[in-house]
């Protein structure tokens, strides 16, 4: 449903919903449930950098995490090259791992502070290669330097290192088990602007270098737009919009798309003051208790009655570009003069529809 | 800026220094800057930049030991405060000088409602009794854009969002009519578009109420919309100053100029790799005797590590006034000789 080209994505995700339960009360009973993320579907093609972006809360991370299978999935499922890691068992997921492997936000907190940088790097070989000594050192080595790290450096603490040099550990780490796929969850977002350069050079060399295939979740879409090829817009627990990078940034169809990339700020003072930006009002709801219908109808400037009611499905409207709205009809292309078959997307779906 | 004003408020030759057990840190070296009424001033800098301590030293917020501040003077409406006695002191802060911190979850006090602290301020300062302070404190609510003011009083800090907290601290910050605002990182904590509702909210209160304010950010974007002036600053130094426009049109100290390549855009033209500036910010170890920039700096020269470069004007305008740069590379002077 979501092929854009005749390749055969690495990962594809069906689907997929997770909740995390409420219990309140004496006896501490289920009532009710958390839906980070809510029924999402998406393809990540080899080679290729996905761009996750949407504000705190809005699942991304969950989504992340999910992926590699560090929650026990809700529904759906996750095919990474071919096996559906949502229903692997516990030995079938070990030899998996190797595969997938992740980046994460806080390189202070995801290093162990009691092992030295040598240790932290080797060991996923450990764990997962039977390798000689010498071979792990030979490997350990060669890992620093793919990410720019002294060798001199292999027998100190973490503590010893800056914050871009923490996260080049990190991301050595990642690649010690020569994985397909990486998820790189904030990666720069603990970092000073000059350092944060630095790291997304690095995952490009990599990604060159090694063909890898990232999922980059970040809040901030100016180094999405630089690093991403496509790109979902998240909201609640839901992709608003999934478009190629180019067109998304120039164009944005899904209007929390649009309102989030006008609330950017341009390091340019005469285009910031040329721009016309949209301020939402209020906050986002709670994903505990989401509004009824299209869950952005209560922030939404160009809000219908029907948003209340009907869920919008995300459905393909140009050529690789989806987008989970009513009042975007598909094949918008005006300008070539298309034919008139626009009026069905405003139809409501039906199936869409919340109990 | 309008030439001639009387700042509200003059800083001069500010040095701050942090005694630690492995020895002094130099914080803040020779900082000077001036805030022209109605102003609004950004400071934009890396962390450990100086920029934060700087504007704490200013009024005295910063715990001593281990901060000192060593030398400088802080002329506010032509007083210097920095030789102000404790009780003096307390009568600017909050008073003719308003705070923002970054956090708003950690700079509210969680077990009084949002109400008893506004109101705390306006009966310390302004002499106002409960029911006087209770009306101002509803009025400032709903001119920070909280909707049902008089209800929300009695709520407690988590029972806000994030954006709505730093709505609140605003609304403390400008209870006693501040003549200068410092915010500190007001919107890093905050997602964008809430950080787009509280720039349009500063920008609609500057209107509205004419003070002055200082904007600490490290994100040269939110800069670009908000700032008339700009002060860079980088290891304890300001290393670059200018008007916004000239600074992103005509930038003039490399570490401005890599800055300003080094962050990826919104729209235009998308860049194919990220100019990246090398190596790690100094530690300020000792008072800087050359410049701190010197080791990432493509321009570096042999005079750069002899001597730390004073501020001097671009063009036609004086140092603090009009541009300046504190660099001993000059572009100008390059291209004449070349």
């Amino acid at each position: 449903m979501f092929d854009a080209a005749p390749r055969r994505p690495l990962v594809e995700v069906r689907n997929l919903k997770m909740y995390f339960p409420i219990h309140s009360g004496l006896f501490r009973r289920h009532s009710g449930d958390v839906k980070a993320v809510d029924d999402i579907s998406f393809d990540i093609y080899p080679g290729e950098t996905l761009g996750l972006v949407g504000e705190s809360g809005c699942g991304k991370s969950t989504v992340g995490r999910a992926l590699l299978r560090l929650y026990e999935l809700t529904g759906g499922s996750v095919t990474i090259d071919g096996e559906d890691v949502a229903t692997l068992d516990a030995e079938a997921l070990r030899r998996k791992r190797p595969t997938m492997q992740m980046v994460f936000q806080d390189p202070q907190a995801s290093l162990n502070p009691r092992m030295t940088l040598a240790a932290i790097i080797g060991e996923p070989l450990d764990e997962h290669a039977h390798l000689s000594k010498g071979q792990r050192l030979a490997r350990i080595y060669e890992l620093m330097d793919q990410v720019g790290l002294n060798r001199n450096f292999a027998n100190r603490y973490p503590h010893e290192f800056s914050g871009g040099q923490r996260q080049r550990i990190g991301i050595a780490r990642a690649l010690a088990l020569n994985p397909k796929f990486i998820v790189c969850d904030e990666p720069i977002a603990a970092l000073d602007v000059s350092i944060q350069a630095q790291v997304v050079n690095l995952l490009e060399e990599l990604q060159d270098r090694l063909g890898l295939t990232y999922l980059f979740i970040s809040h901030d879409l100016s180094m999405v737009r630089h690093i991403a090829d496509r790109v979902a817009v998240m909201y609640l627990g839901q992709i608003a919009e999934l478009s190629p990078r180019d067109a998304l940034y120039a164009d944005p169809l899904h209007p929390y798309a649009k309102a989030l990339l006008s609330a950017v700020p341009d390091p340019d003072p005469t285009r910031e003051g040329a721009r016309h930006r949209i301020i939402l009002e209020g906050d986002v709801p709670s994903p505990a208790h989401p509004p009824q219908g299209c869950n952005f109808c209560t922030r939404c400037p160009q809000v219908q009655p029907i948003c209340h009611q009907v869920q919008p499905e995300l459905q393909q409207v140009a050529p690789a570009r989806f987008v989970a709205c009513h009042f975007v009809p598909p094949q918008q292309a005006p300008r070539t003069g298309s034919t008139g078959a626009t009026t069905e997307a405003i139809e409501p779906k039906q199936q869409g529809v919340k109990p | 800026m309008p030439d001639g004003a009387q700042p509200v408020l003059d800083v001069r030759g500010l040095k701050t220094v942090f005694r630690t057990r492995g020895g002094e840190i130099h914080a803040v070296n020779d900082v000077s800057f001036h805030l022209a009424p109605g102003e609004l001033l950004g400071v934009v800098g890396e962390s450990g930049s100086g920029k934060s301590v700087t504007m704490m030293s200013l009024i005295g917020l910063l715990p001593s030991p281990p901060a000192e501040v060593r030398a400088g003077e802080v002329r506010l409406g032509g007083v210097d405060i920095l030789k102000a006695t404790p009780d003096q002191l307390r009568a600017v802060r909050g008073v003719r000088i308003g705070f923002v911190f970054q956090d708003p979850m950690t700079s509210l006090n969680p077990v009084f409602t949002v109400g008893n602290q506004i109101v705390e301020p306006l009966r310390t300062h302004m002499g106002m009794n409960r029911r006087q302070a209770q009306a101002r404190a509803i009025e400032l609510l709903d001119l920070v854009g909280i909707p049902d003011a008089s209800a929300r009083l009695k709520d407690y800090p988590h029972q806000f969002s994030g954006g709505m907290r730093q709505r609140v601290m605003i609304a403390i910050a400008l209870a006693c009519d501040p003549e200068v605002l410092i915010a500190d990182e007001p919107t890093t904590a905050l997602d964008v578009t809430i950080q787009a509702q509280i720039i349009e909210l500063v920008r609609a209160l500057r209107t509205k109420l004419g003070m002055a304010i200082i904007w600490i950010t490290h994100d040269l974007g939110v800069i670009a919309g908000i700032a008339d002036r700009v002060l860079v600053m980088y290891g304890g130094q300001v290393v670059e100053q200018a008007p916004v426009r000239e600074l992103f049109a005509d930038p003039r100290h490399p570490y401005t100029r890599a800055l300003l390549k080094t962050i990826p855009k919104v729209s235009g033209v998308r860049e194919a790799r990220l100019q990246v500036i090398e190596g790690q910010p100094p530690i300020l170890g000792a008072a800087p005797a050359a410049c701190p920039f010197r080791a990432r700096c493509g321009h570096a020269f042999e005079r750069c590590a002899r001597e730390n470069p004073a501020r001097r004007a671009v063009g036609s305008g004086s140092v603090g006034t009009g541009h300046d740069v504190a660099c001993h590379w000059n572009p100008e002077l390059e291209a004449t000789d070349a």
